[in-house]
């Protein structure tokens, strides 16, 4: 939403409804791509040393890293397509794929 | 005040691009064009026209730099002719999809194969159904003032269509002719700034311009084509009167010449028409009832407008000046048989390709032939071709 | 405007259709997060035009044009005049194209863009072949890399696309790779500064068309790049730097043995692409010394 309100306040112009003729895209959309995985990534809090490298390499930049919580890593599962980029690059090795069937 | 010049074709083009005001230029330099190229880089560089000159590497990328900019929201010039406009082939579909409203001359020259350097139709009848409006001019005058009004006809909100000015090569686009060159005042008056704002790329105010679409939209959206090719008709006659009024030079969609009691009609595209023009006055003073009907719009077609030319005239020979292999007829043809009612006899005739002059001989042979004709001929008759000796031309040694 | 359906973090909606641990969507975030919203992006068909979304639907939310297979350049160098000669000098046009539609049927318009000294930086995702299309081979495809128009391997080495970009004496130029994020960002950053020509040639791992487990894309980039397959480094004003320094470059084999597509390559084939792979490094590092 802010950033429709930054687009929106460069224009002095009044914002109105109008056709269009042609293709174009004009809704900013997702695709609810977790519904893609096998696996997906469990953290183990306790040995996370909150390097960020999971954050970093997450094609979908799905994961936060919040320093302050004992739930350090946040990865957002709607979106994960459990490819385990995160898991293999993990310096501490403490990011499991677990098979998604067994998750309830 | 109006004033007077002594131009050939490109530069009327070119003088018609300057007083618009155009933006950007991509144009690559291809016979006859070149000079189009040339004196627009010429001005830009004086600085007699402010805009930006891309010297592109392709007639490909000329269109695609065409598109590109005037998505942004500036009027762009390019021009081209024969392989060239054949190259941009791909893009030119782009251009019409999106709406963009480019106006482009093309000086008529013919495809490969054979080389040839000169005047026919077949680039632009490649071209015809690529969703571009196309005019074709019969002088030079004719050609500065296709120029301005195109501006207005493309950008007009009810076409958004982009146009082709046809102008045959050399024939036009190297002759120096007379004509009379609007005031700057009276064309920034007629042709206006460009405002177009339907697909447009502004970072401010962004969305994403021709991407993938699916079966379930894409035939609403070539509707959308279709209806502003209709409206096109109607907005070109508003533009043909209203330049009418204003410089005193009325067209229109067809265009008859002593056609009134005419027993038979010749229709044509282009230069040619001068000349049919001289020799119906020439066959009037022996007795001839002819006259001749000129096609200024090709695109659409105007169907209708024609009909009502044609009026109770039984004999129409049509004149191609391009091939139209495999097909019934060629291209004029096609159109104008189906235009008409069935009690019409419409011939067609082949003449005039590759720079082969369409002089008042062979005129003459094409209304003899139609006077005398009581029927259709099952294919299109090359008047001007040696069909006797057409497959002797050339005789070589060869080792079998 | 944008109807704004979902919220995501940076330009790019995190729900959309590359491969799982598809490279290229890695690289695309990080370059529009660094280049920000006043940026235009022409993108051609291919794996990279599903940023551009089907139908009504787009994944990312700054202004662009899906453009055609070979003239990313010359639309984004038409985009750019047209920004200029209305006075917008600050809009940054890109073109973010496959290794396809810029080694091959793209090389043309880009060798114009360059050589007219166009305000464009040109992105090259390179994945070293026609991915989208199933995997066909192109010139950047690897020697011995299996396609599936090069079933026995490709016989010919990989087109040298950042000499053809110094050889039109661009202002910058650079490789990059997604194992080295920063350098990566840090280059994005130096092209967006750059008033003319500006490449990027950074490679887009796989998973589909290099064979490996999504899991190991980053780990395949870490392989090309201590073992020479992937050189880093920069072209400034005519000068060239190696971004990373390797101390002995690692065996060829660790990064050819981990992706499918160079199984079947026998020992003569792979000893003649490490030949090929050193002797450009050892180029690279004797025209940066020089």
């Amino acid at each position: 939403m802010l950033r429709m309100q930054v687009q929106q306040e460069k224009h002095t112009k009044k914002l109105q409804k109008c056709n269009v003729l042609g293709p174009c895209s004009i809704s900013f959309t997702a695709a609810y791509t977790g519904s893609w995985r096998l696996e997906r990534p469990v953290v183990d809090f306790s040995t996370c040393i909150k390097c960020g490298t999971c954050q970093r390499y997450c094609p979908a930049d799905l994961i936060t890293i919040d320093k302050e919580k004992v739930e350090c890593v946040y990865i957002d599962l709607d979106y994960c397509k459990g490819c385990g980029i995160c898991a293999n690059e993990c310096p501490k090795k403490c990011i499991d794929m677990v098979e998604e069937r067994s998750v309830n | 005040m109006a004033h007077y010049k002594m131009l050939d074709g490109n530069t009327a083009c070119v003088e018609a691009m300057k007083m618009s005001r155009v933006k950007v230029i991509s144009a690559y330099p291809i016979t006859p064009q070149s000079t189009i190229a040339e004196k627009l880089s010429d001005l830009v560089a004086k600085e007699e026209l402010d805009a930006s000159y891309i010297r592109v590497e392709s007639e490909h990328s000329a269109m695609s730099c065409a598109i590109g900019a005037q998505l942004t929201g500036v009027r762009t010039a390019t021009a081209t002719a024969s392989v060239g406009l054949a190259l941009m082939h791909e893009v030119l579909n782009v251009a019409s999809g999106l709406r963009v409203p480019i106006v482009m001359p093309v000086v008529n020259r013919s495809l490969a194969s054979p080389w040839s350097l000169w005047c026919d139709h077949q680039d632009s009848m490649a071209e015809r159904d690529s969703g571009w409006i196309q005019l074709y001019c019969e002088n030079v005058q004719d050609v500065y003032d296709t120029m301005l009004m195109s501006y207005r006809i493309a950008e007009h909100p009810d076409v958004l269509t982009p146009v082709m000015v046809c102008l045959d090569g050399f024939f036009l686009s190297h002759s120096m002719q007379k004509l009379v060159v609007a005031e700057q005042v009276e064309v920034d008056e007629f042709v206006g700034e460009y405002t177009v704002n339907n697909l447009k790329l502004d970072p401010a105010d962004p969305i994403v311009i021709n991407n993938l679409t699916g079966s379930n939209e894409i035939t609403e959206m070539k509707y959308q084509q279709a209806v502003g090719f209709e409206k096109a008709k109607k907005v070109m006659q508003d533009v043909f009167a209203e330049f009418g009024r204003k410089f005193g030079r009325q067209k229109s969609l067809v265009e008859g010449y002593r056609t009134e009691d005419a027993e038979a009609v010749i229709i044509s595209l282009g230069s040619m028409s001068g000349t049919i023009k001289h020799v119906v006055n020439e066959l009037r003073e022996k007795g001839y009832k002819v006259g001749i009907v000129k096609i200024v719009s090709f695109r659409p077609f105007p169907a209708a407008e024609l009909k009502e030319v044609i009026g109770t005239i039984k004999k129409v020979a049509v004149i191609d000046r391009t091939t139209g292999f495999g097909g019934q007829g060629a291209p004029l043809w096609m159109e104008t048989r189906a235009a008409l009612n069935q009690n019409v006899l419409v011939k067609n005739y082949i003449a005039g390709l590759a720079g082969r002059d369409i002089h008042t001989g062979t005129i003459e042979k094409v209304f003899f032939d139609i006077l005398a004709s009581e029927e259709e001929s099952e294919k299109p008759i090359w008047i001007d071709c040696d069909t006797e000796n057409a497959m002797k031309i050339r005789e070589v040694y060869k080792y079998v | 405007m944008f109807n704004l359906n979902t919220e995501s973090k940076g330009y790019v909606s995190h729900g959309v259709s590359a491969c799982a641990g598809c490279g290229m969507e890695l690289i695309i975030r990080n370059v529009l997060e660094v280049l920000g919203e006043d940026t235009t992006i022409v993108i051609p068909p291919g794996c990279s035009a599903l940023f551009c979304g089907y139908g009504i639907e787009s994944g990312i939310k700054i202004s662009g044009l899906q453009g055609n297979l070979e003239n990313s350049a010359a639309y984004a160098s038409g985009i750019s005049r047209g920004y200029e000669a209305q006075g917008n000098f600050h809009t940054k046009v890109i073109a973010f194209a496959g290794d396809g539609g810029t080694l091959d049927i793209g090389l043309q318009s880009l060798s114009g863009m360059m050589e007219r000294g166009e305000n464009v930086l040109y992105i090259c995702y390179d994945n070293e072949a026609y991915m989208n299309t199933g995997i066909q081979g192109s010139s950047a495809s690897p020697y011995g890399a299996r396609t599936t128009t090069t079933p026995g391997g490709k016989k010919q080495q990989k087109k040298d696309l950042l000499g053809i970009a110094m050889a039109h004496n661009i202002p910058y130029c650079a490789s990059a790779s997604i194992v080295n994020i920063p350098d990566l960002r840090k280059k994005v950053k130096k092209a967006r500064e750059v008033v003319g020509p500006s490449l990027l040639h950074i490679q887009c791992p796989c998973p589909t068309g290099w064979g490996y487990d999504t899991s190991k894309s980053i780990e395949v980039c870490r392989n090309a790049v201590q073992s020479g397959a992937w050189v880093l480094y920069e072209y400034e004003d005519g000068k060239l730097t190696i971004s990373t320094k390797i101390k002995e470059l690692k065996p060829l084999k660790d990064y050819l043995i981990l992706q499918k597509r160079f199984d079947g390559m026998n020992d003569e084939e792979i000893e003649t692409l490490e030949a090929y792979v050193r002797e450009q490094y050892h180029q690279l590092m004797d025209i940066a010394h020089s």
